[in-house]
């Protein structure tokens, strides 16, 4: 960790409180840039319908009320069904947590591969994994499909498990390649002459010091993956259907009566299990960073 | 034989992923360039006409408007992104005791789905329901931020919206980055009496090139992906001022059932990010090779 | 003894025959009926569905009036698994029959008599080169007008029968404080304030040629030209945060008095409704001013699916749809009405009366007009271009020459 502010301890006391204060300022005003939405979101959720329609869309609820949060999660119409988010979840989970755990190990792999055991036309292989990074998922959508249909996956979860970790692979591969190119080759040469093989430089050496870059991957694939709408509503049918396909179904009804606050409540709660990871992984973050760098 | 096994073994590992990657990724922007080739309407069809599609997405007002809008919103959102992501990094990175909370509230945004959190910076940005209304009636009359109804200016509301959502993950990535770095070349740079400003340029954001391509590519994924935020936000709207390539072809493929209008489009799309990435990649790839 | 044993064996056959020949209809149904209202008319068919012994398994996908359930329409096509039957209207349907993947429910039309019970603009929609392939679950009208009635008297003025009238009307608001006309500016909102406003100016016969023949004459001529310059004018009738503004956030200002007159589809009715409004007394509904009538008709068209117990529940499901209680629940609760012409509608409120009796003088006349913006009149590509330009017209400063001349390249470069 960088201790920058060690040189300014003893050239002056007021100089180092002014920084600080600064940074704190600086550190404040974007975080209001950045919670302002979710003030909204909040403040909306907890009004009533009334209240929405007749105020102004800022000002704090004048009677606060958990009604919306209630029909959100077990109560708002998806279709005929009336039972809110709460049937989705579960889903969603079984369909975030394989893909996730899947992609992530696939990409430590083949960042390993590229980044530790240079072969003629590694980098080219990477480059050409790394432009499926940039692949509109609308361009896809109809092959896939075919291809879904042709191997009898269409319309399951385990089909969309399977197309989250073909698209998450350009990422994950990216993220665990650029982290271990910064791990120097002698390791692995030591590790080799100690007789160690593949997999046992990769399981002894390797993950343990992937902490940061395994929160981030999770991270990034986690939100990706359960925030997806496209795939989760042309590869599933009813049963089968993602949280995401719940929302879009409560939140985007055509011709309907709007219920703002009703709205408001389904995102927040849909967005739980990622703020989840948010938090928890977190913890890793701190944990992770002060074995970060590589000492011999 | 084992030994053989034990030497290709790290091709063998890639190569399932390499594969997967050829027919999924390649194999789909042939299907799409072929699909681009016809008069593909509701469903696709394989009968080759040659370059109308092409032709018809050429004189489209419609697509012009998207396509520069890639160009505005695209660079906008990256640079921002970058910027930003990085100067809250070095902010957070000095050490807070309330780190984990701030990181927290700059990394959210990515985790709520953009069909509500669309709505919400819609009546931030609208005159007159948000930021504009509130602070005339707290005494500022004159204040005035009608961007999101103007349709020379709406594309840079997407923008905001965009590196609110963005920009957290960006950081992330960034402190990982910064805290990755070795604390003995620091220390050795402060004895030396470098001052911080000058360690953090000359030593710190070097070592971090690698960083800095994993946000690019991560940003650039996100701006061309960038469906749900227009749709949520302005709806490709005042009329179609803020369309961007991505709802331009999914309009054209789903809801004018016109596939090899949308095919054309992709592979406009595709070529321009094509010609950006890859001369950025094979400088990076280049100077990995030193 | 053999007899015994012969009898025994044939009962046995014939009652294993006659449980295979019975097979439990069922149906996977995919619409955008989400919200609550809409929701709970959907509900009133699988109710009767399943009395019926039907096993109903919903596939419900809201969003851009469908847009998002055509993306997994196609997808589940191209895999191979379409669901048994979906809320498609309009050319739509006709665009899925050419791909072959739709199914034939003229048995059913046929035994009960869809023929003569659904007007004949309608029943030409729900075929499919002759044979029956969708049923029509209601009539929406798009060219309403509503106003709030207390505004309206403070003002001394009344809902106008021409679009002079609504102009002086408008100016007359606009002086006094009032926001003439609500609108958001959404592309469809665009679509639907131009279709009306070109019925109006144009007349039944010109709105056949330009949005149901995309004659380029009529595209090209002065009339179209005259439809722009109302357009012009009423752009000058909205508010400055217009854009982007929900349907409903519009109803709210007019039924709170910021506004005086919205346009919009009687689904509009509902908001009023939901908030308590009379109609009459609170809130006003009239035809916008011209002659002729905008329907745009939600059906359900059947697909093309394997197995007995499919195709009996597309039969089924077929027959209620289009069976006089549904008719009647539905409508009441959407706000549209019947597409059966022999429903009664004692229960129904002033406004779906007077669009009911439109309708049938309409019918009468040769003016009932499928929608353009709803997407009745044209098959999306080319609806998509006219909306198109309408809307980048209603945004800018454009003449409406150059609107013209866009209309006619954009109608040439969607074919």
């Amino acid at each position: 960790m960088t201790e920058l502010n060690s040189k300014y301890a003893d050239s002056g006391y007021i100089q180092k409180l002014i920084l600080r204060s600064l940074l704190f300022l600086l550190l404040g005003i974007f975080a209001v840039y950045y919670l302002m939405p979710l003030f909204i979101m909040v403040t909306t959720s907890l009004k009533s319908l009334e209240e929405i329609r007749t105020g102004s869309l800022i000002d704090l609820p004048r009677e606060v009320t958990f009604a919306a949060w209630k029909t959100a999660w077990s109560g708002a119409c998806t279709g005929i069904q009336c039972e809110g988010l709460r049937p989705f979840f579960w889903n969603s989970v079984l369909l975030a947590v394989p893909a996730v755990i899947i992609s992530t190990l696939i990409g430590a792999l083949n960042g390993y591969v590229i980044a530790q055991w240079r072969f003629k036309g590694a980098n080219l292989i990477f480059s050409l994994m790394l432009f499926g990074c940039f692949i509109p998922f609308q361009v896809v959508l109809l092959p896939m499909a075919r291809v879904l249909g042709i191997i009898n996956l269409a319309g399951s979860i385990s089909g969309l498990v399977f197309v989250h970790v073909i698209y998450g692979i350009g990422f994950t591969t990216l993220f665990f390649r650029n982290y271990y190119v910064s791990i120097p080759v002698e390791l692995v040469k030591a590790a080799k002459i100690d007789g160690a093989n593949f997999f046992r430089i990769f399981i002894s050496i390797f993950l343990p010091l992937s902490l940061p870059i395994i929160v981030v991957t999770v991270i990034w694939q986690f939100t990706q993956i359960w925030n997806d709408f496209l795939f989760g509503v042309s590869f599933s049918e009813a049963g089968t259907q993602p949280v995401t396909v719940a929302l879009n179904n409560i939140v985007n009804s055509t011709t309907g009566v709007k219920e703002y606050n009703v709205d408001m409540a389904a995102a927040i709660i849909a967005a739980l299990p990622t703020l989840l990871v948010y938090v928890v992984a977190g913890k890793y973050f701190i944990r992770g960073l002060t074995a970060g760098s590589v000492k011999g | 034989m084992s030994e053989w096994l034990e030497k290709q073994l790290p091709k063998l590992v890639l190569a399932p992923s390499f594969v997967a990657i050829l027919i999924f990724v390649y194999g789909f922007i042939g299907w799409t360039a072929w699909v681009s080739f016809t008069k593909s309407k509701l469903l696709p069809r394989y009968d080759i006409v040659g370059l109308i599609q092409y032709d018809r997405l050429f004189v489209s007002p419609r697509w012009d408007v998207a396509f520069s809008n890639l160009f505005i919103f695209g660079f906008l959102f990256i640079v921002i992104s970058m910027l930003l992501g990085l100067l809250l990094a070095i902010l957070l990175d000095q050490k807070i005791r309330t780190e984990g909370i701030i990181r927290t509230i700059y990394l959210y945004p990515m985790a709520l789905s953009l069909i509500v959190t669309g709505t919400a910076w819609k009546w931030i940005l609208n005159p007159g329901l948000g930021l504009e209304a509130m602070l005339r009636s707290w005494g500022w009359e004159s204040f005035s931020f009608n961007w999101l109804v103007d349709p020379n200016m709406a594309i840079y509301t997407v923008v905001i919206a965009g590196v609110w959502q963005a920009s957290g993950f960006v950081m992330a990535l960034f402190l990982a980055g910064l805290r990755s770095v070795d604390d003995e070349i620091i220390k050795a740079a402060q004895v030396d009496g470098i001052p911080t400003w000058r360690i953090y340029l000359s030593i710190i954001l070097p070592s971090m090139a690698a960083i800095f391509l994993s946000a690019f590519i991560v940003l650039a994924h996100l701006s061309i992906k960038s469906f749900d935020l227009v749709v949520a936000l302005t709806g490709g709207g005042p009329g179609y001022a803020t369309d961007l390539p991505a709802t331009y072809m999914y309009t054209m493929a789903f809801s004018r059932g016109d596939i090899g209008q949308a095919a054309s489009s992709a592979m406009i799309m595709m070529a321009v990010v094509f010609a950006i990435v890859v001369p950025y990649l094979y400088s990076e790839l280049r100077a990995r090779n030193d | 003894m053999n007899t015994k044993l012969l009898i025994a064996a044939t009962s046995a056959l014939t009652i294993s025959i006659t449980s295979i020949a019975k097979a439990e209809p069922q149906a996977e149904v995919l619409h955008w009926w989400t919200s609550g209202g809409e929701a709970k008319s959907v509900a009133v068919l699988q109710e009767e569905f399943s009395s019926r012994g039907g096993t109903w398994t919903d596939m419900p996908v809201a969003g851009g009036g469908g847009d998002a359930a055509m993306t997994a329409l196609r997808a589940r096509v191209l895999a191979g698994n379409a669901p048994t039957a979906v809320q498609l209207k309009g050319p739509a349907i006709q665009e899925w029959y050419e791909e072959g993947v739709l199914a034939d429910i003229s048995s059913v039309a046929n035994a009960q008599g869809w023929a003569d019970v659904l007007p004949a603009s309608i029943a030409g929609h729900m075929k499919c080169e002759g044979s029956w392939c969708a049923a029509p679950v209601n009539v929406h009208r798009i060219d309403w007008i509503w106003a709030n009635a207390t505004v309206l008297a403070e003002n001394g003025i009344s809902m106008p029968s021409s679009w002079d009238e609504f102009n002086a009307a408008a100016t007359k608001l606009k002086a006094a404080g009032i926001t003439p006309l609500a609108h958001g500016g959404q592309a469809w909102q665009d679509a639907t304030v131009f279709e009306a406003v070109a019925l109006g100016v144009g007349g039944p016969e010109f709105f056949h040629k330009a949005f149901v023949e995309l004659n380029e004459d009529t595209l090209k001529s002065d009339t179209m030209k005259a439809v722009f310059d109302q357009m012009r004018t009423m752009r000058g009738f909205v508010d400055s945060n217009f854009s982007g503004r929900d349907w409903n956030l519009a109803t709210a200002m007019v039924m709170n008095g910021e506004a005086a007159f919205q346009i919009m589809g009687d689904w509009a009715k509902g908001e009023f409704l939901a908030a308590g409004k009379r109609p009459g007394i609170d809130f006003l509904c009239a035809s916008t001013p011209g002659d002729g009538f905008l329907y745009n008709v939600d059906s359900f068209a059947m697909f093309d699916v394997d197995g007995a117990d499919k195709e009996e529940g597309q039969m089924l499901l077929a027959e209620l749809i289009v069976g006089k209680n549904f008719q009647k629940v539905f409508n009441m609760n959407k706000g549209s009405i019947p597409a059966r012409v022999d429903v009664a509608l004692d229960d129904f409120d002033p406004c779906a009366h007077t669009s009911a009796q439109d309708m049938a003088a309409s019918n009468a006349g040769g003016s009932l007009l499928p929608s353009y913006a709803h997407g009745m009149a044209l098959r999306g590509a080319q609806s998509g271009a006219i909306t198109d330009v309408v809307t980048a017209h209603f945004n800018s400063d454009m003449s409406s020459d150059e609107a013209v001349d866009m209309l006619v390249s954009a109608v040439a470069n969607s074919m």
